[in-house]
């Protein structure tokens, strides 16, 4: 399986984003995706799975299921969390897997990865923002797809958060499948290839970028 | 089927709930009729003749009111994002949210009509008719207002604008509806004809509503 982008450009109220963007990331690599606040890397994830328009460019994937679109054989974590307050960690996580789709039988088991088993019956108003963040990380777990996008995936998550999802990330990538990762920080995850929506720092500034 | 009928119960579990709309919309109802009788005096031929038009009116009013939280809070949440990079096509995701929308608000309110029928002097073939039009007609609404709904959607305000959208183009349902509960009160008309006129927008609106409500949700979200 090969992801593709050529030429992508965006353009979002008027205003061009990025342009000229290309990368090709095949199973069981790792693409971070780096820019400056405002570059444009969260618009590059939803453009991947379809929620932004491709303003020129081309976005191909080979190997995929060809009946179904990008977007149905992705992952998108992004900022929003998309769990409903009211609804216990249980029924949210099991809605989603029932409604995207192959999900797993027993929950049990994904939420015991993040760690959310003990709270399982609590409503999701109540869970603190990395915890919903490993809710989210578990939707990931429970539904198998192949590609994976992240959006600032350590996001608000604890050192022992951060190595688990590093964790499943590198099984993701073992299992055949490829994630795009926007981010700030270090990806430990070797080999990393890197796409940069704006211009690339020196290799001195490089160190300070935050 | 199943990922729609995951939707289905995820949205009447989150109408019953603890801020869900489900008990909003029928306490509406049953306070705006009730206060009828007050405004207009205990005048009961007149309560009798206008019953069915304020029973309609209000009916109109509560199913437009927890309408506009129905793809905004997915918007916000995210959940919307999601849903589109489902399986299931948008178009029937928006038609079973409707269907949750219809069981959890207009529902109630064709079960609440024949009690505040009493306080407007209704008597019991009346309120069947009554009853009966609101169960014909309430799915239109709910439906046309998906569309207003959709539109709305990335508006922080939405729910004005909402009924501002959805009012008007709910005149015709709300025309026929009235017409078949009063041919049934006080004739002359077959109650036949409206009702069966009332029946075919709601079908229309059936098939129409979902279809405009998911193209203004994809235009929506780019």
């Amino acid at each position: 399986m090969r992801l593709t982008a050529s030429n992508l450009a965006c353009r979002r109220g008027g205003r061009d984003v990025f342009a000229d963007v290309s990368f090709s990331n095949g199973s069981g690599e790792i693409l971070a995706i780096r820019g400056r606040n405002g570059a444009g890397k969260s618009s590059l994830l939803r453009m991947v799975v379809g929620l932004v328009r491709i303003a020129h460019g081309r976005l191909a994937l080979e190997g995929g299921d060809p009946e179904l679109t990008i977007g149905e054989q992705a992952h998108y974590l992004g900022h929003q969390d998309a769990f409903k307050p009211s609804l216990s960690v249980r029924e949210n996580l099991q809605f989603w897997a029932e409604f995207l789709g192959g999900g797993a039988a027993d929950l049990r088991e994904p939420l015991a990865a993040v760690g959310l088993d003990p709270l399982a019956d609590l409503p999701a108003a109540y869970l603190s923002a990395g915890q919903r963040r490993r809710l989210s990380i578990a939707r990931l777990i429970a539904v198998k797809r192949p590609i994976w996008l992240l959006d600032e995936p350590v996001n608000a998550l604890d050192a022992a958060a951060q190595e688990s999802l590093t964790a499943f990330m590198r099984a993701h990538l073992a299992g055949g499948g490829l994630i795009l990762a926007a981010t700030h920080g270090p990806i430990r995850l070797p080999p990393v290839r890197e796409v940069w929506l704006d211009q690339a720092p020196s290799p001195q500034a490089a160190g300070e970028e935050p | 089927m199943t990922a729609l009928a995951a939707i289905l119960v995820r949205d009447m579990r989150i109408a019953v709930r603890v801020g869900g709309g489900a008990l909003m919309g029928v306490l509406f109802f049953l306070v705006v009729a009730a206060m009828v009788p007050f405004a207009v005096g205990p005048d009961l031929a007149l309560l009798k003749r206008i019953g069915p038009a304020i029973l309609w009116l209000a009916a109109l009013l509560a199913s437009l009111l927890a309408l506009d939280r129905l793809f905004a809070a997915d918007h916000e949440d995210g959940s919307l994002d999601l849903i589109l990079m489902g399986h299931a096509p948008l178009e029937l995701v928006v038609a079973v949210k409707g269907v949750a929308h219809w069981l959890t608000t207009g529902l109630p309110l064709v079960v609440a009509a024949p009690i505040i029928g009493l306080f407007l002097n209704l008597d019991a073939p009346a309120e069947a008719a009554l009853a009966l039009t609101l169960l014909a007609g309430t799915p239109a609404l709910t439906f046309i207002g998906l569309i207003g709904a959709a539109i709305a959607v990335t508006l922080r305000r939405g729910g004005l604008l909402l009924a501002v959208l959805v009012l008007p183009l709910t005149v015709p349902v709300l025309i026929f509806g009235v017409a078949a509960a009063n041919a049934a009160v006080s004739g002359p008309v077959p109650f036949g004809t409206p009702f069966t006129i009332l029946c075919a927008l709601t079908l229309a609106s059936l098939v129409v509503g979902p279809f405009a409500a998911a193209a203004a949700l994809r235009q929506e979200m780019e």
